[in-house]
């Protein structure tokens, strides 16, 4: 095992907020997941070189080190002179060279021979050598843009929102074969996205990012499971947030849907509000625990799921059988007191 | 008898002022996009471009100012090559460099912008040099774009009359082109002549479209 790190603390003055992002990686994936116009894709380009940060250190260290950036020490490596990938969300090939070209565009013209086939055949593009990009479906067109950076050799490999222009079957079918390409890669890679699906499937690590400023930071599943704050609990996909007011250690009363729920973790004067996933209802009897009654409630159906929404303004999903169509909705509906998210 | 003298000296003008106005268009283009400074821009952009917007006299009127016996750089060259600039053969050239400039300038600086910004920082991570990107991404993405001003600059250069009259004058055998030729012989009379040369630069503008547009259909056909 090779000594790795990546360390990123950027400060950078942007039209709209400061951008501040603070980070160290020692392997594997890191994700950033924030609104459109957070400061993501900035960051990524300040890592490549692309964009020149106000202040701060970037350095990699893989056996030794590297400084990228340092604005005390005037030092600003040029992109060629870092050694970083970079995944555009169009992809940037190049128009005007054949899939071969755009391939070997990186590469000495001494190991063009031998590494340009490698990739072609690594990322099942035989048969499209002398293809055009444009002459590419748009899976082909990221496994070029892949095939490119692999070819390069890079040490970090940076994906900025790499499905964002597709419709959903493609994504779905390419995010599988990006984990697939990524999986041999040793070096680092940070994959900046607004797609909380995204963030979870391909990053053991979270950032989460609002306004230029890192709201939560930590293992994927630890942020997910426990958001501990509004924005990151939105972010992170939950349907139902209400403003609260304490009435003693385990209750509370939500303002936005009148109701009173029992928690299971004690209740500290910082908490403001909770929230709910909209998966984590299920059926009750009138006296259960967070029991609460479902009058005008209405509901829509989804090819695996039913959708209800409650008069009061919670969300639930249901699931269910493609082949279901008819569903009564339970008199009375419950939560159980460990699925609230306790939020400040 | 018909004097091939203008078709010669229209030609030779055209291609050694094409052949400046081209590189010297293309790389003033790159600059500009370079540039951040959305005054500076602004300022260059109108200097660049006055040449179209001024009628062809005056731009002439200030090249005789420059270039003319007592004008700073025609004092120059006569002082220390003892050349004269003014109502010679090279005078010709200036003038359809100038004339033509903006219209080469303005199209490769669109062609420029045009191209997608990402290709040339796909290229910088990729390690290509400055010089790489500039000729094999931003060049040759912008080729369609920088061809048509090269047609519409080489055809302005050919067609140059006000400004070529008013530096170079109208001297048969030396500084008489194409454009001047005709005016000489319709002011004379002699239409049939003037015929003659109107053909000749119909047929040599038209080709030189012809050939040029063929190659930046086939370029861009070839991508898509």
């Amino acid at each position: 095992m090779s000594n790795k790190l990546l360390k990123v603390n950027i400060h950078k003055e942007l039209k709209e907020f400061d951008l501040d992002v603070e980070f160290e990686l020692k392997n594997g994936n890191l994700g950033i997941l924030g609104p459109s116009g957070c400061g993501k894709s900035m960051t990524l380009k300040s890592i490549a070189g692309i964009e020149d940060p106000d202040e701060g250190v970037i350095s990699l260290v893989i056996d030794e080190e590297t400084t990228y950036f340092d604005s005390d020490k005037k030092i600003n490596l040029k992109p060629q002179q870092r050694n970083v990938g970079y995944l555009f969300q169009n992809y940037a090939l190049f128009p005007n060279m054949t899939v071969e070209e755009n391939i070997g565009i990186g590469v000495s013209k001494d190991n063009q021979e031998k590494t340009v086939p490698e990739m072609i055949k690594r990322f099942h593009l035989e048969g499209l050598e002398k293809r055009y990009p444009r002459q590419l479906s748009g899976g082909q067109q990221q496994r070029v843009a892949l095939a490119r950076i692999m070819a390069y050799g890079p040490d970090v490999i940076l994906l900025d929102e790499p499905f964002s222009a597709m419709d959903t079957f493609l994504k779905e079918q390419l995010r599988i074969e990006l984990a697939n390409s990524l999986k041999d890669f040793d070096g680092f890679t940070i994959l900046v996205t607004h797609d909380r699906d995204e963030a979870f499937q391909f990053c053991n690590e979270l950032i989460i990012l609002d306004e230029g400023k890192i709201i939560a930071k930590g293992n994927t599943y630890e942020i997910f499971e426990n958001p501990k704050k509004v924005q990151v609990a939105r972010l992170t996909g939950c349907k139902n947030i209400s403003e609260i007011e304490i009435i003693d250690d385990y209750h509370l009363k939500s303002h936005d849907w009148g109701l009173t729920f029992e928690v299971s973790e004690k209740i500290t004067p910082n908490i403001t509000h909770i929230g709910i996933r909209a998966h984590d209802f299920s059926a009750a009897e009138k006296d259960e625990v967070n029991a609460f009654d479902t009058e005008n409630s209405t509901k829509m159906e989804m090819p695996f799921e039913w959708e209800v929404t409650l008069s009061n303004g919670l969300w639930w999903k249901y699931e269910k059988q493609i082949y279901d169509h008819e569903f009564e909705i339970p008199k009375y509906l419950k939560v159980n007191p460990k699925d609230i998210i306790l939020l400040e | 008898m018909m004097d091939w003298s203008p078709i010669f000296i229209s030609m030779k003008t055209a291609s050694l002022s094409i052949l400046i106005t081209f590189f010297v268009g293309l790389i003033v283009a790159w600059l500009l996009v370079k540039i951040k400074n959305d005054t500076l821009k602004i300022v260059l952009d109108g200097i660049f471009t006055l040449p179209i917007v001024l009628p062809p006299t005056v731009v002439g009127f200030f090249l005789l100012y420059i270039f003319g016996v007592r004008g700073p750089i025609g004092s120059f060259f006569i002082y220390f090559f003892a050349v004269k600039i003014a109502f010679s053969w090279p005078a010709t050239v200036i003038a359809a460099i100038v004339m033509s400039f903006p219209l080469m300038y303005r199209s490769a600086r669109g062609a420029f912008e045009q191209v997608d910004s990402n290709l040339l920082d796909a290229g910088r991570t990729l390690g290509m040099s400055e010089w790489k990107i500039f000729w094999k991404i931003l060049f040759a993405n912008a080729l369609p774009g920088i061809i048509s001003g090269g047609i519409l600059a080489y055809a302005r250069g050919l067609g140059e009359f006000g400004a070529t009259a008013m530096l170079a004058g109208n001297i048969a055998g030396q500084t008489r082109t194409l454009p001047m030729a005709v005016y000489s012989e319709v002011a004379a009379g002699n239409m049939g002549e003037a015929f003659n040369y109107v053909i000749v630069i119909v047929i040599i503008s038209f080709i030189a479209i012809f050939i040029m547009d063929y190659v930046s259909i086939r370029k861009e056909r070839q991508w898509k």
